[in-house]
């Protein structure tokens, strides 16, 4: 049974079906990635997965759970944790303080003051930020304050991580790091769920890809697989090709 | 021994045996003080505990309450209802939990509300509740306003006084626990703080609430003061405006921010009142706009600013002492 799935999951804005009838799903352990043209309704998927915005229609399970219906706080503390496209860091709190609220409130059960910090310093840790615990966030680089980000989620104690576009706006060196960590998260036994522009990052790390365009999956494949599918080279890569040539 | 070592180590205790000593001293200023600055300091303390229960709410987690006066002239009206029914400090508790009851009603409504809008509404419920207590009175009891009996100077002091402790100290604690947390991180990123498992709807309302609550019993104990009544005396702006002030005015990154806020504030206006009563309110205003333009963190953000100023001053002046036999050589 996939540890995440979705069934005919569909958003509609108004009129507009920014996700409309898709259907996926993520095996415990692996790193999916998914990529499409801006608009295609990549984020908008991680909020109805996150429960930021009430699905339109279908539904999605985590380990056989319905989550129809629940709240953000919910969907975190029954282990489905995410990151933000913009950055959305509690600016004036310190690093540490800022994963400390993951530690304290993500999980289900009521957590200690000293577990919680120790929770939230290993957490630092493995982001490689204990340095600057005590700096306020918003005195942090754009990378850093991913990283952040990244490590409140890890404080939740969660079984998937939603990260949305971890690695835009991070410089080459940056994009290597930030995959080193991603597979390091993966290694902790974390499903990922990653969308991401940066295309050597995506066919780096995942195990398989979903394309969405306009809404719709319309390829779903290996990384080889979806490098070299007709439709996708079209609408997407054929893009970058074509503005790379 | 080494007073400024011990001075370090024990500054815990310190501040807690300061801080008892304060309030003893402050209980006791009947006996000497005088009428007069016995009603000054009740009128303070009275301020100190709307400024720190706004602070700790709209403070905190950025939702902009201008509903102070709300819940402060429900205690009041609370006073009016139940005078002559029960003991005067069952009134107290009974307007605490009238006002935290009608918060977490109007908090379940309106804490969806964003940004201006929350505020917005908060205004228009302190307008609402003079009227509708104003058409209630009519309705009711054909009679506009109350007399209240008045109580004894100092029995009101010790009681505000009491309020006010147990005010602060609630909220030293309140600050320091998960729910403390909780909305800092709300005010920081509300959507975050929601992903990140806080159920912010409950936060939000139960402290609201709380804050409300304290806001209610200081309303109680001001009746007696006010001796006359009606909507528009318990339901002033005045009320919902000064203790935002005050917050602003004192800083409110720590908690004794807006406690000195209120002081110095009540203190100031009595002075300005009495000196120039006709124009006291400009006063107050260049007052304030000097404040917000050059102290953003109130005058307790003071503080820290000048400490660092000063240590810079020593290291230059350490330097210059440093500097100068070499250029003599």
């Amino acid at each position: 049974m996939p540890i995440l799935e979705g069934q005919d999951v569909t958003k509609y804005f108004g009129g507009l079906a920014a996700v409309s009838h898709v259907d996926f799903y993520i095996d415990q352990g692996e790193i999916l990635g998914l990529i499409g043209p801006n608009g295609a309704g990549k984020t908008t998927l991680f909020n109805l997965i996150s429960a930021a915005f009430p699905i339109s229609s279908g539904e999605i399970r985590f380990k056989g759970h319905k989550l129809n219906g629940l709240k953000p706080h919910q969907i975190c503390k029954m282990g489905v944790s995410r990151t933000f496209q913009e950055t959305k860091v509690f600016a004036n709190m310190p690093v540490l303080q800022n994963v400390l609220v993951g530690a304290f409130f993500g999980t289900p059960t009521r957590i200690s003051g000293e577990d919680a910090a120790r929770e939230a310093t290993q957490a630092l840790e493995f982001v490689e930020l204990s340095a600057m615990s005590a700096t306020p966030v918003k005195d942090l680089t754009l990378v850093n304050q991913k990283r952040v980000e990244v490590a409140r989620a890890l404080a939740t104690k969660p079984e998937v991580l939603l990260l949305d576009e971890l690695m835009a706006g991070l410089n080459s060196a940056e994009i290597s790091e930030a995959m080193e960590l991603v597979n390091r998260i993966r290694d902790t036994g974390i499903t990922i769920f990653v969308v991401e522009h940066v295309m050597k990052a995506i066919m780096g790390i995942c195990g398989r890809i979903m394309v969405l365009h306009h809404g719709e999956k319309i390829a779903e494949g290996t990384p080889q697989e979806i490098a070299t599918n007709k439709q996708v080279i079209e609408i997407y890569l054929g893009e970058e090709a074509h503005a790379g040539s | 021994m080494d007073i400024t070592g011990f001075i370090s180590t024990h500054k815990k205790l310190l501040l807690v045996v300061f801080l008892v000593l304060l309030v003893v001293f402050l209980a006791t200023v009947p006996l000497y003080g005088g009428i007069y600055n016995v009603r000054v300091l009740t009128a303070a303390l009275t301020m100190v505990i709307l400024a720190v229960s706004w602070a700790m709410f709209s403070g905190t987690t950025g939702y902009m309450s201008l509903a102070p006066a709300a819940f402060f002239g429900l205690g009041i009206y609370t006073m009016c209802v139940l005078e002559k029914q029960l003991p005067f400090l069952v009134i107290v508790v009974i307007g605490g939990l009238v006002a935290f009851a009608f918060a977490l009603l109007v908090g379940l409504v309106t804490l969806r509300l964003k940004g201006i809008y929350f505020a917005i509404f908060t205004f228009g419920l302190v307008v609402f509740m003079s009227e509708l207590i104003n058409y209630l009175e009519v309705a009711i009891r054909q009679a506009h306003g109350w007399h209240i009996t008045p109580l004894d100077n100092t029995m009101l002091f010790h009681t505000m006084l009491g309020l006010a402790v147990v005010t602060v100290l609630a909220i030293y604690f309140i600050r320091r626990s998960r729910y403390g947390l909780a909305m800092m991180s709300i005010g920081g990123n509300e959507e975050a703080a929601e992903h990140m498992g806080i159920h912010t709807t409950r936060v939000k309302v139960f402290t609201f609430a709380i804050s409300s609550m304290f806001m209610g019993a200081a309303g109680v104990i001001t009746a007696p003061i006010l001796i006359y009544i009606n909507s528009n005396i318990a339901f002033s702006f005045y009320y919902s405006f000064m203790p935002i002030l005050m917050a602003v005015f004192g800083g409110m990154g720590q908690l004794y921010g807006p406690i000195v806020g209120a002081v110095v504030f009540t203190y100031l206006e009595r002075l300005v009142r009495n000196q120039f009563p006709n124009y006291f309110m400009i006063g107050f205003g260049i007052i304030l706009v000097v404040v917000i333009m050059f102290l953003p963190n109130g005058i307790t953000g003071l503080v820290p600013m000048l400490q660092g100023k000063l240590s810079g001053v020593i290291a230059r002046l350490r330097k210059g002492g440093e500097a100068e036999p070499h250029a003599n050589t």
